[in-house]
């Protein structure tokens, strides 16, 4: 099989969450672990608040293809407001969702209605407004996913982090990164 | 080997302005333009962390960037740029200049269909409207070929037998913003022991010595002028090979003028270019694993084209499908390569049958679907035994 070691992952959120940032912490974060990553924005018209997707695929080979991933494996949302036939648009038989939400993870599963898919919830903006004190949810995001999918170890999402901000904003960020790597929850 | 790389995530930009950062440019003009602006943008960081020691040039369009560094170029200094689209074509004018006064500047092309309507997505449009300039032109497939083919183009662009300008395309926005890996060099050293500055080589405005560029050839001149143009670039064959090779030798990476993959067994291949290529070869595998033999070329080099290479991949094919990104409007084919190939196929007397589809125009959508469907549309000409002669606009609302 060719794609076994291959995950693709789209991320959902609005402008000025920072989407795209994470999309690409995660894949340099897997290009330091030695791995094969690519991250690309939806190369749309961007503005705040607008609906905005980016991608990230992630590999222990190298990645040839350059066409979009329609059919990802995995799918993180980090604005709950966001209408699900969004984000659930291509999502692979037997995926997975991560979700930002303030309800229960069977609160979730019922609203999402699909059995198939494995899905975990984080109180993201909860751990961002206490740590960060604002509402960015994103490197909190990569934390839930390193967690669920563990395609790349914690340790290279925080040196990214440290390289990408400023060090008081690095260290929160890192701080937001662990807790939502502890309170993630799954089915 | 790894002594001289790091390995970093970068896109196809930023990976463009590493490489002008690593081959010490003197001079860097440019103008903003979606997808091409990081390039710049990068460049201007580096200069302002000291990273590299070099003259920006603020320019009010690409116009003036072009001829900024045509001025600087004539100096005898090493320069750089980059552009998309409409910036490609406002410098039109002047890519003759540079190349009619044999300046060996190095600029990078994020590829992106031209207005009108706006589109400012991925196709070759720009690129291909560039053809008859005399410069040499490079399509890279990845962010580590954007790098090394923008340093190698500097040791073909400033070898004395050569002095043309050249350029080296990517795909807009789905390279030139995607991040992935890539070695840079830790240090620029080897790589200018690779690309040494040597601004004496050639003819340059020095105050001390002034001389005349660019002045008038009447109709008893102007013909030599453009003859020797032509051999530079028969010239320029033979050094973009070497420069090439002996990057390999140096550094561990090289590439040919054509790339093929799993050919050896096939009747059909594939001819593609840029970031498709990668697509295509994924395309193949699945293609294969169902029992499909099929194969993948890559055209790398589109100035100089490289025919006799090209002759060796396909020599043995009885069906070339070639995938335009670009269109020629009017042509008798209307992909710009493969209207290059036809010629190829009748001066080497080959009788591979040739079929041409249009895609990725205005950075439609190409997934390896597509590029299964294609195969599937072509397998059926084929047991039909027609050869259209006219191409083919896949996936297109008539």
């Amino acid at each position: 099989m060719i794609y076994v070691k291959r995950t693709e992952i789209r991320w959902h959120g609005r402008g000025g969450q920072g989407v795209v940032t994470a999309s690409i912490v995660l894949a340099e974060a897997a290009v330091y672990q030695g791995k094969y990553a690519q991250a690309y924005p939806e190369f749309g018209a961007e503005r705040r608040g607008a609906p905005v997707r980016a991608y990230t695929r992630v590999s222990d080979e190298h990645i040839k293809t350059r066409a979009p991933i329609l059919t990802p494996d995995v799918v993180v949302v980090m604005d709950p407001s966001l209408d699900k036939s969004i984000y659930l648009e291509g999502l692979k038989i037997g995926g997975i969702l991560i979700i930002n939400t303030k309800k229960s993870l069977d609160e979730v599963r019922k609203y999402i209605g699909r059995d198939d898919l494995k899905i975990a919830r984080v109180d993201a903006t909860k751990i961002a407004l206490e740590v960060l004190k604002a509402p960015f949810v994103n490197m909190a995001m990569i934390g839930a996913l390193v967690r669920v999918v563990p395609v790349i170890d914690l340790h290279y999402v925080e040196e990214v982090i440290k390289e990408t901000f400023r060090p008081k904003v690095a260290e929160l960020n890192i701080e937001a990164v662990r807790r939502a790597y502890q309170e993630v929850e799954t089915l | 080997m790894s002594d001289l790389w790091i390995r970093i995530p970068l896109t196809s930009n930023y990976a463009a302005a590493y490489a002008a950062k690593d081959v010490d440019v003197d001079v860097v003009a440019a103008y903003p333009i979606t997808p091409q602006t990081p390039v710049v943008e990068r460049i201007a960081e580096f200069i302002a962390n000291g990273e590299l020691d070099a003259e920006m040039i603020h320019v009010e369009s690409e116009h003036s960037a072009l001829s900024a560094c045509i001025g600087a170029s004539a100096t005898g200094a090493r320069v750089f740029t980059a552009t998309s689209a409409q910036g490609l074509e406002l410098m039109h004018e002047m890519l003759f200049i540079a190349s009619g006064l044999r300046l060996p500047i190095v600029m990078a092309i994020a590829a992106r269909a031209l207005s009108a309507p706006i589109n400012i997505w991925c196709d070759y449009s720009d690129l291909m409207a560039t053809r008859d300039s005399s410069w040499i032109t490079v399509i890279a497939s990845s962010a580590q070929e954007v790098y090394d083919s923008i340093i190698q183009m500097y040791r073909v662009a400033e070898d004395p037998e050569v002095l043309l300008p050249a350029m080296v395309a990517y795909d807009g926005f789905i390279m030139s913003h995607t991040y992935e890996p890539v070695y840079v060099a830790k240090d620029r050293a080897p790589i200018l022991e690779y690309v040494p500055k040597n601004f004496k080589n050639r003819y340059r405005l020095d105050p001390d010595n002034p001389i005349t560029m660019g002045a008038i050839a009447d109709p008893n001149w102007y013909y030599e002028f453009k003859y020797q143009q032509v051999v530079a670039m028969r010239k320029a064959y033979e050094v973009v090979k070497k420069a090439d090779e002996e990057f390999g030798k140096r550094f561990g990476r090289s590439y040919g003028f054509v790339e093929t993959y799993k050919v050896e067994d096939v009747d059909i291949a594939l001819l593609t270019y840029g970031g498709l290529y990668g697509t295509v070869q994924e395309a193949v595998d699945i293609l294969r694993e169902k029992g499909v033999k099929v194969g993948a070329i890559k055209l790398r080099v589109f100035r100089p084209f490289p025919y006799n290479e090209l002759f060796n991949a396909i020599k043995n094919l009885k069906h070339l499908v070639v995938l335009d990104r670009a269109i020629t409007f009017g042509g008798v084919i209307e992909g710009p390569v493969a209207l290059e190939i036809a010629t190829l196929l009748k001066f080497k007397s080959l009788d591979t049958n040739l079929y041409n589809y249009i895609v990725g125009i205005g950075q439609r959508t190409v997934t390896e679907s597509d590029i299964i469907g294609i195969v599937d549309h072509v397998s059926k000409l084929i047991e039909k035994n027609v050869v259209p002669m006219e191409s083919i606009y896949w996936g297109v609302r008539e």
